[in-house]
């Protein structure tokens, strides 16, 4: 199943796409402010270059057989002791492709669109670097063959993603969402750092190759304790219930790392890991199962908050974590779901990287004003931004035809296949999602103006709108990817067969239930927010639910109560601890030992030092007299 | 085994000129004229280090690297009477650490150019004392045998007790002196054992303090025991260990920031150095019987020292706290008893060496700019020094063990190889990288991002030559986090053989995979 072959040809540049972006983001940063000049167009280059050579690559890949389209390539021995070995390698194949076109694809549309969007910030160079840093890091994360190689990659898109979220870290809320966001993504870390000592203490390798070629014939508590382990990682990057609550506040940074970032590859690298693990979830029915359970409960969580908010980046937010909660839970029906869980990664990359990007748009409109409720009759003000950021909205709704429909309509239909509260679960997401993105549609767009005198709405410049329209085009027309089941048949040899359907009704008959569920959702927003208008400030009398799902239903209230607290006062107490008892009690002993239990708790004194430096001296002279004995 | 007048595979002696070297500077300074000045002394000592670490760079292509046992060994007869040797000798573990001292001490002698004025002594001291506890510190991690060490272990605390007492800050003399009660505390139970070994020896035949020798000895159970836990304690106070780190904090708060670094990065290794080359060789069955206990008081050090990282707000003292963690880490991987544990925690002493260097020095640079330790006085400071918030940064991900940095290597490298042996420990360890990233990341929130405070606008970002200094420690922090196998060659197979000499064999995978080599 993981055999590779030969890295021959053009494939063997695979090393490339990652020394591109990486070169040029330490060029940007160790020349410092030398390279502001060069910052913005070398920064945007570099995953252009990379794109090139994706594309080049996967062409290569198309042209191979089947059987040999795993392309592997071993750089060099990164660790090397006793029976523990990892490789520097790059694996290159159907599914690791898919994701180099996401990401230096839309990377680079991304990187266009911040020569326009970052150009009049002092620290646009560094803006650049890091925004390299990350496609290099994510780069490593998906053409890696080890998990350790993998947790470079993981830990890297952390760090970029610390960096960018913190990007105006003057301000205090960014600095303290960077943190927030590092710190949560370490909780799920400790899954993976366990994970890969796990299979380490399993199989005396944690490669790709070497697990899955272990995996049947492990015990099924090994199988079920590391694919619970991986969810544990996969929920921090993905902000996957219990470890959403960093994603939000996430939103502090530049909106172009929100679209990139937090919207299109990093967030969906959990999805990844578990599709990429598929023979560990394939040997446990529990570790499975929680996946889709995660998945099921963020989808729907995310899809609540996403509700609430009146900050439009926050919805968009929201909104991600419930479509990767989509995929979560694809991802977690095995063969069955794997590739659609990826077919919605793809798409989902394109619609909300255009809507992200769209709502930068607006927000550079709207002197950096993230309320929807200061909003209001766009469309007519900035027309290139709306009919693109319309293009995503039908996307993700599922309009019929358009991308989205294609990949959510999949998955719901899995998940009916699997468990039918599984599948009402993911029908009713669907509803909640095109409410809320009417809302955000109606409130933004459409309705009366709400902005104040002084703000003077216009187009954004070509740099941006460009981008724009390229990713709305994506939206429209990513659902080609499942003609004629491709990309079905393309991940099939990594991602297994899809089982037959042991489906009860038509499939026609889903598709009428999930289009009507969309209507109601639609209608009910359209009754909210088109047909009346729309309150410059929100109401305070609102159903408990809304006041919840103001609040991210508690979930940084719940991590305050639970760990932040008990553990600031854990720490101060260990601080007085350490400090009186355990330093005193020590001191005491050895002033005891010492004899000097009088003047050790005067040693300003002096008495003490000299006592000190007289035994010292004493031991010397023993020493020495010993020596002079002996030598003579 | 006899002892020849003169054993020597090499007719360079090696180790004995490396330690030699920095001790004769210390000497020329002591006895140079004090009106040539403070710069003088400044450069004479930045050049003995530099031509220190020259030849310890000549000295590893003399290495045979690949191979377990000691090389570059000379040994001289020295006191008969009780067995004493002049023997000199580095396996791979010894050659890492007095690489490590040969190459943060001209780095610390050229970052600290500004320090040593305000101390009881003049400048000529202060780079006197920083040499000599070079050289020494050389001869600690060369010495095979017992006594040579001992005396030489005992003798480094001289120059440190007068860096701290002569040049710290204003509680320095409490620091040196709660210092030295430690380490003499320590320093008795180890000279117990010490002799206790040449009765031991003595009884057996031919007194002899040889390492080689006293490994073959046949020891009662409980007399290795007892001897153990001398030897053991001298170094847990060392590393520093729960519960006997407090004198560390103090230490680190009142010493200069070049003082900090040649005590923790260098002379703290001794501590766990020590337990590998005697702890390890000497007892081995004792070594095996404590470990329960060991592997305990590390892991609990690990999470204990984190915690008390994050409640500081002294940043020297935080500084302090991480190594209590990170030492943790070290011991756990001595006691873990394989060979990733014992590779990982070798060059995790090498490691922790260049991260906290980096971090008590950039600390330094920014305690000295604004006058105070206290994180509670900082704010934005991003904003006026850039170049030292981005180290700072950098440094701070060495420390809580970023990947792609060298003490990841180390860290994970410990972690899977307890986790082989001993489960619950390799996960209560883990939890300390959730911490690292709460203790890193608060203190850079608070002291480098937000507003830049009024009274913090004065501060100037590095000088050239800080970060001239400070350049080659990030280049091999970053360098061997990508490529660290060159110097896991040269650990591996000293670290091997001295498991194989405990008697101990890493556990088999329950499903051995046997990957071919399919990929080219």
């Amino acid at each position: 199943m993981l055999e590779t072959s030969a890295a021959d040809g053009v494939l063997a540049l695979g090393w490339l796409l990652v020394a591109v972006p990486l070169a040029s983001a330490v060029v940007l940063l160790v020349g410092g402010r030398r390279t502001d000049p060069i910052g913005h167009i070398l920064g945007t280059l570099a995953p252009l270059v990379s794109f090139v050579i994706g594309v080049v690559m996967f062409v290569a890949l198309l042209g191979r057989e089947e059987a040999e389209r795993g392309a592997g390539q071993r750089l060099f021995t990164w660790i090397d002791v006793g029976g523990f070995s990892v490789d520097m390698g790059v694996r290159f194949d159907q599914l690791s492709a898919l994701f180099v076109l996401l990401i230096t694809g839309v990377g680079s549309l991304i990187h266009i669109y911040s020569i326009g969007y970052m150009a009049h910030d002092p620290n646009r160079r560094r803006f650049f670097a890091f925004l390299n840093l990350f496609v290099a890091a994510m780069l490593t994360l998906v053409l890696a063959d080890d998990y350790l190689v993998l947790f470079l990659g993981w830990e890297g898109v952390g760090l970029a993603s610390y960096l960018l979220i913190g990007f105006w870290q003057e301000r205090w809320s960014a600095a303290v969402a960077a943190k927030k966001a590092f710190v949560v993504n370490r909780v799920g870390d400790l899954g993976m750092a366990l994970g890969v000592m796990l299979m380490f203490a399993t199989f005396g390798t944690s490669s790709f190759a070497g697990v899955a070629a272990g995996m049947p014939a492990t015990s099924d508590l090994v199988a079920t304790v590391l694919g619970l382990l991986l969810l544990l990682a996969a929920a921090g990057k993905s902000a996957q219930v219990p470890l959403q609550s960093w994603l939000l506040d996430a939103m502090e940074g530049p909106t172009p790392v929100s679209a990139l970032i937090h919207a299109a590859t990093m967030v969906t690298a959990g999805v990844y890991l578990v599709v990429r693990s598929g023979y560990v979830y394939a040997q446990s029915e529990i570790a499975s199962t929680a996946v889709v359970i995660v998945g099921l409960v963020t989808l729907l969580v995310g899809a609540t908050i996403g509700c609430a908010k009146d900050d439009i980046k926050k919805v968009l937010a929201g909104s991600t974590m419930s479509q990767i909660g989509y995929m979560m839970l694809a991802a977690g029906l095995g063969p069955a779901g794997y590739a659609f869980a990826i077919f919605h990664l793809l798409t989902h990359g394109f619609f909300k990287a255009n809507m992200f990007l769209g709502a930068g748009s607006v927000m550079h409109a709207m002197d950096d004003d993230v309320d929807m409720r200061h909003y209001g009759a766009l469309s007519r003000a900035m027309p290139v931004t709306f009919a693109t950021f319309a293009m995503g909205y039908l996307a993700i709704i599922g309009f019929p035809g358009f991308s989205g429909f294609w990949s959510k309509d999949r998955i719901i239909e899995a998940a009916f296949a699997d468990n039918i509260v599984v599948g009402l679960g993911a029908l009713l997401g669907a509803g909640i999602t095109a409410f809320y993105m009417t809302r955000l549609m109606l409130m933004t767009f459409f309705s009366q103006r709400r902005w104040e005198d002084g703000v003077k709405p216009h187009e954004s410049p070509l740099s941006m709108t460009g981008p724009l329209v390229v990713l709305a085009a994506l939206s429209v027309v990513g659902g080609v990817l499942i003609l004629g089941g491709w990309i079905v048949d393309w991940l099939e040899p990594l991602t297994g067969p899809e089982p037959e359907h042991a489906f009860g009704f038509p499939a026609w008959l889903m598709t009428v239930a999930v289009t009507v569920v969309v209507i109601a959702g639609v209608g009910v927003a359209w009754a909210l927010f088109g047909a009346r208008p729309v309150e410059r400030v929100p109401r305070a009398r609102v159903s408990p639910v809304t006041r919840a799902a103001r609040r991210d239903l508690y979930g940084d209230a719940l991590n305050e109560t639970v760990f932040m607290r008990p553990g600031q006062r854990l720490t101060r107490s260990l601080v007085q601890v350490d400090d009186r008892g355990i330093d005193g009690s020590v001191t005491g002993l050895a002033a005891l030992v010492s004899g000097t239990s009088g003047q050790a708790r005067r040693t300003q004194t002096g008495y003490v030092r000299s006592y000190a430096l007289a035994m010292l001296a004493g031991a010397l002279l023993v020493v020495l007299s010993l020596l002079a004995v002996t030598l003579t | 085994m006899s002892l020849p007048r003169l054993v020597s595979a090499v007719s360079f002696p090696w180790l004995t000129v490396l330690g030699a070297l920095p001790l004769a500077g210390a000497v020329l300074l002591a006895v140079l004229p004090r009106r040539t000045g403070a710069e003088a002394a400044k450069l004479v000592g930045f050049g003995v280090a530099l031509l220190t670490l020259v030849l310890a760079l000549i000295m590893l292509t003399r290495f045979e690297v690949g191979e377990g046992g000691f090389q570059l060994v000379e040994q001289y007869e020295w006191i008969s009477a009780i067995g004493a040797t002049y023997s000199l000798g580095v396996d791979g573990i010894g050659l890492t650490l007095i690489l490590l001292t040969t190459i943060l001490s001209p780095v610390v002698l050229l970052a600290s150019w500004r320090d040593g004025h305000e101390g009881r002594w003049s400048v000529n001291a202060y780079v006197a004392w920083m040499l000599a506890l070079e050289g020494l510190a050389i001869g600690v991690f060369a010495a095979t045998d017992v006594f040579l060490f001992y005396v030489l272990f005992e003798a480094t605390l001289i120059p440190v007790y007068f860096l701290i007492g002569g040049f710290g800050g204003p509680r320095r003399s409490y620091a040196a002196v709660k210092f030295l009660l430690f380490s003499l505390f320590g320093g008795l139970l180890m000279l117990a054992s010490v002799i206790g070994l040449y009765v031991v020896s003595a009884r057996a035949g031919d007194p002899s303090y040889l390492l080689t020798t006293l490994r073959e000895l046949p020891m009662q159970e409980w007399t290795g025991r007892l001897l153990f836990l001398g030897f053991f304690v001298a170094f847990a106070i060392k590393a520093p260990m729960w519960p006997v780190h407090t004198w560390l904090p103090d230490a680190a708060a009142q010493a200069t920031p070049g003082t900090s670094v040649l005590l923790v990065s260098v002379l703290d290794k001794v501590g766990t150095f020590g337990m590998i080359r005697f702890c390890l060789q000497l007892f081995p069955e004792a070594s095996q019987w404590a470990s329960p206990v060991v592997i305990a008081l590390a892991v609990f050090s690990v999470l204990y020292g984190a915690l008390l990282a994050v409640g500081q707000d002294d940043i020297r003292r935080l500084v302090a706290y991480t190594s209590v963690s990170h030492f943790g880490f070290i011991v756990l991987g001595i006691f873990a008893f394989t060979t990733q544990s014992g590779s990982g925690s070798t060059f995790y002493m090498f490691n922790h060496g260049l991260s906290t260097a980096a971090l008590f020095l950039l600390t330094g640079f920014l305690v000295a700019r604004h006058g105070s330790p206290f994180i509670s006085d900082f704010g934005g400071v991003q904003k006026v020094a850039p170049v030292l918030a981005g180290l700072l940064l950098v440094a701070g991900l060495s420390s809580l063990s970023l990947p792609g940095l060298s003490p990841f290597v180390s860290e994970f490298l410990v972690l899977a190889g307890t986790f082989t042996t001993s489960v619950t420990a390799a996960v209560l360890a883990t939890l300390g990288i959730v911490l690292a990233a709460l203790y890193i990341l608060l203190m850079y929130q608070r002291t480098m991002t937000g507003p830049l405070r009024a009274d913090n606008e004065r501060i100037r970002d590095l000088r050239a030559f800080e970060v001239l200094a400070l350049a080659p420690v990030f280049l091999l922090i970053v360098g061997l986090g990508f490529y660290p196998q060159p110097m896991l060659d040269v650990i591996n197979p000293a670290v091997a053989t001295v498991y194989e000499q405990v008697g101990v064999s890493d556990p088999v995978p329950d499903v051995p995979v046997t990957t071919a080599e399919e990929v080219p």
